[in-house]
């Protein structure tokens, strides 16, 4: 096998999938509780905030596993445009997993809310309370969601295209050991045909 | 198994290309609706919003209803009675929380005059020594005109000004009630009142059921209300002719001493709704004393310690919870659209609302 790393780490790969369900549901929540005057905008609220510091808390973790275990790098014939907009838009991602609650929790602390996780449990206020602070970073809450949500329709749109277009073995990389010929590593496929005819028509 | 790379390349481009753009048009979409964007015909906190400022003008950093008030700061002392119901850190024995409150008229022009409408409300923020908050948006009448955000903004709709007289069209309010009988209740309450020359002397109904939860987990659906302890013998024949009054008043009688409010607790029995805020409970049901609200002296909207406070009738303490009541939400909700509109007008960003002149209405 290779030497390099085909694929991320267990850890990486589990936060991965975790967090992007977790961070979808955050985007359909947080943009339906605000959207109706139902009772989902109470319950919707109630989850959108736990959640959020749940998504804080496993981004830092993440962002240590990212740090300690670099990922498995891109093909080597990738575009450099398309190496930038991968680079940019990962970072991207962190940036704004990380961002998004605290900016939440801010908010909530500058327009002078408990910022309550639950019935009982309370957060300690992490900005002065402050009308001003309060509407500017609720605006930059709802803009960053949006762009989140944009940045989440780009990596979706390109995990696929390099699983079913380039086959490069990048999809793969994010996947269990087990299913790495659903996203076969294109030189690999090339080599091994006569071997393994059917690999490269899973995707078919 | 022949090999298939040669033939089935630009086939599958065809069909790999169209899972990708169909999988992320479908997540857009679904994004889409669940926003509201697609769902144009959903009530959301936006529309109740601005069919407010349809009806009473847009008065940048004003509060879209109740806009005309007053900040009162004082505490409430506990007389321990509602603890066998609520474990609320509010109502333990002999505690004392301090309070920052806020009287107003409702309606969303803050130059309207006090005499226009019969109807005060009392909002006040608990705040409890375990950092949690109780926050409570208050009327003085014992039943709301309608039951449900529908019925509200329909209400609103109706009470919009006819574009030519710059009045409300009596013929829209009167199909109005008419389209809606749970109104009576509210009307006949109407009919007989007379808007009072004092915030003092008024009693204010929480009008929503709200859920007690005790230390054993049991819940206790209860309503409450401001009972005031100054008398109103005389105030109304004695009211001011000025647009305002209340205010005045306020702080006259702030300076003789504090004003005082038993907080009073109704406990439902089983089958008195709790999601309709147009019916009363019946008056036989058990009311407990829950302890003395004490304001101590009053400040101006514009600068005193409620100008900033959202009374959003969901911050709760832990204790207190939510009934099935549709309103709740629907205040909480539009609530926080009015607060992100007057704040985002406090910080000038851009889009907001102009300042209105006092005159051009």
């Amino acid at each position: 096998m290779n030497a390099a790393p085909d694929r991320f780490t267990l850890a990486a790969r589990a936060l991965h999938w975790l967090m992007a369900v977790m961070i979808v549901a955050m985007l359909f929540i947080g943009v339906g509780m605000v959207a109706t005057v139902s009772a989902r905008h109470e319950w919707l609220l109630a989850i959108h905030k736990p959640l959020g510091i749940a998504i804080l808390l496993l981004a830092v973790i993440r962002l240590a596993v990212r740090v300690r275990h670099p990922p498995p790098p891109l093909p080597a014939d990738l575009p450099a445009l398309q190496k930038l907009a991968a680079l940019a838009s990962h970072w991207l991602l962190y940036f704004l997993m990380l961002a998004m609650p605290l900016i939440g929790w801010a908010m909530l602390s500058a327009g002078g809310y408990p910022v309550m996780l639950g019935d009982a449990l309370r957060l300690p206020p992490i900005f002065p309370t402050s009308p001003v602070a309060f509407a500017v970073l609720r605006h930059l809450h709802g803009a960053f969601a949006m762009l989140l949500f944009l940045t989440f329709l780009a990596h979706m749109g390109a995990a696929l295209y390099h699983g079913l277009i380039r086959r490069d073995g990048v999809f793969a990389s994010m996947l269990p050991a087990a299913s790495r010929s659903i996203d076969g590593d294109r030189e690999e496929v090339d080599a091994d045909k006569a071997d393994r005819p059917s690999a490269a028509r899973q995707n078919d | 198994m022949h090999d298939p790379a040669p033939l089935h390349v630009p086939p599958r481009r065809i069909g790999a290309w169209s899972l990708i753009i169909g999988a992320v048009a479908i997540v857009a979409v679904a994004f889409g609706y669940v926003g509201g964007w697609l769902a144009p015909h959903r009530l959301t906190p936006k529309k109740l919003v601005n069919q407010l400022q349809h009806d009473a003008g847009t008065f940048a950093g004003y509060r879209r209803n109740h806009a005309k008030g007053v900040c009162v700061v004082g505490h409430f002392d506990s007389s321990g009675q509602a603890q066998a119901y609520s474990v609320a850190e509010v109502f333990a024995p002999g505690q004392r929380t301090p309070v920052v409150g806020r009287f107003a008229i409702p309606g969303g022009n803050p130059y309207a005059p006090d005499s226009s409408v019969p109807i005060r409300s009392m909002a006040l923020r608990f705040t409890l020594a375990n950092g949690q908050q109780w926050r409570t948006g208050m009327n003085s009448m014992p039943v709301f005109p309608v039951a449900t955000p529908q019925a509200f903004y329909a209400q609103l709709q109706a009470k919009q000004p006819d574009p030519v007289t710059g009045k409300p069209d009596p013929a829209k309010i009167a199909a109005f009630f008419a389209a809606h009988p749970e109104t009576a209740a509210f009307r006949a309450w109407a009919k007989t009142a007379k808007p009072s020359a004092s915030f003092a002397t008024e009693s204010y109904w929480g009008l929503n059921a709200f859920v007690f939860v005790d230390a054993a987990g049991q819940h206790h659906p209860v309503r409450w209300r401001m009972v005031p302890e100054a008398s109103d013998v005389g105030s109304v024949a004695n009211t001011p002719g000025g647009a305002n009054y209340l205010a005045a008043d306020l702080t006259e009688r702030l300076a003789h001493g504090p004003q005082r409010w038993q907080l009073q607790v109704t406990l439902a029995k089983p089958g008195d709704p709790t999601n309709d805020a147009t019916k009363t409970w019946p008056d036989d049901r058990r009311t407990i004393d829950a302890g003395t609200l004490v304001l101590e002296r009053s400040a101006p909207q514009a600068s005193g310690p409620c100008r900033d406070i959202n009374y959003d009738p969901l911050v709760l303490p832990a204790g207190i919870e939510a009934s099935d009541d549709p309103l709740l939400p629907a205040r909480s909700a539009a609530y926080a659209d009015s607060y992100l509109r007057r704040t985002s007008e406090e910080a000038h960003l851009p889009g907001t609302a102009a300042p209105k002149p006092e005159t051009s209405r």
